[in-house]
């Protein structure tokens, strides 16, 4: 795998995320307090930091058979886990993602709180908001930077990617004071998914004792079969639910749940 | 206490990973066993790990989508 691919996978994968973690940073920051909110997010950023760079010359000094073993076998699931849901909301099964909605919901629960402080931290609501919204959505980019990273020996590089992704998003953020609905999450996580699951799978692979035909070049064709793959998926479900509309005469109800 | 957070941390990270289908990790995780036991045969493995991706994404997509409004993955 090249340093360009590492980087973009990575990079792409921490957009999703940071995109999400400044939805709820914004409304934590909007509703309760600035200065409260930018202390969580962070705290947050600091643990994600300190787990990737205590963690990551551990897993770089396990030998690379076990190692692609253990680690494509997690990449895989995580890919698998990211495309699915991709699939079901291209498909029309789930709605997609509404940054506004749900900055909207986080607004008006942060509002209804009472404040206290907490040594410097101004809010402690607005603190706490923040940094558990970071550190969940920010825990599946730490395992991507680890993963994709040990696998390389390039912790560095899918580090520098994930910084990059979270500086230009939060960026943006600053810039507009509102959540990023019109980033194409969907389409991001949908490349994310297909990269995580071919990455996963060649490296798993090779770790349990397998040799892909044609060596790494076997990823020009295992890459674009899962994109093709996927869509045929997001296809047939968006023709059964027009099927389903049809018949009934009304949309399919769906409850997003993350 | 801390035992009990530890716990909760592994059981976050296990759902990050595993995610809304578990039939499909369970599936995954088979397939690279018998990947593995292949392996040691003269036989070619690399197709088992694909064939199971082919089988399993579409039964967890198709599930979910017949499911429609109680799926939450």
């Amino acid at each position: 795998m090249s340093a360009g691919a590492l980087f973009l996978a990575v990079f792409l994968a921490c957009t999703v995320e940071a995109v999400e973690a400044t939805t709820i940073v914004l409304a934590a920051g909007t509703a309760r307090d600035w200065r409260s909110a930018g202390y969580g997010a962070a705290a947050a950023l600091l643990v994600l930091t300190v787990a990737v760079v205590a963690l990551g010359p551990a897993l770089t000094s396990i030998p690379i058979g076990p190692l692609r073993l253990v680690i494509g076998a997690a990449l895989l699931l995580l890919g698998v886990q990211w495309l699915r849901k991709a699939v079901l909301r291209a498909g029309g099964v789930r709605p997609l993602h509404d940054e506004t909605g749900i900055y909207q919901a986080k607004l008006a629960a942060a509002r209804g709180a009472a404040a206290h402080r907490v040594a410097t931290v101004p809010d402690w609501y607005g603190f706490t908001l923040s940094f558990q919204g970071v550190l969940l959505e920010g825990t599946e980019v730490a395992l991507i930077v680890l993963t994709f990273g040990s696998n390389q020996h390039a912790i560095p590089l899918a580090g520098a990617a994930a910084g990059a992704a979270i500086l230009v998003v939060a960026a943006a953020a600053l810039a507009v004071r509102a959540p990023l609905a019109r980033v194409p999450e969907n389409a991001l996580k949908f490349v994310v998914g297909v990269m995580l699951t071919g990455f996963g799978a060649f490296w798993s692979e090779e770790g349990a004792g397998a040799h892909w035909p044609g060596g790494d070049t076997a990823l020009l064709v295992l890459l674009p079969g899962i994109a093709v793959l996927s869509l045929l998926l997001a296809y047939a479900l968006r023709r059964r639910s027009h099927g389903l509309v049809r018949v009934a005469g009304g949309a399919p109800s769906t409850v997003e749940t993350g | 206490m801390m035992a009990g957070r530890l716990r909760a941390a592994a059981a976050f990270l296990g759902a990050q990973v595993v995610g809304d289908d578990w039939t499909v990790a369970l599936g995954l995780v088979a397939a690279l066993a018998v990947t593995a036991g292949v392996s040691r045969t003269t036989l070619p493995a690399w197709w088992v790990l694909l064939a199971a991706i082919l089988v399993l994404l579409p039964l967890s997509v198709w599930r979910a989508g017949r499911r429609g409004a109680g799926d939450s993955g």
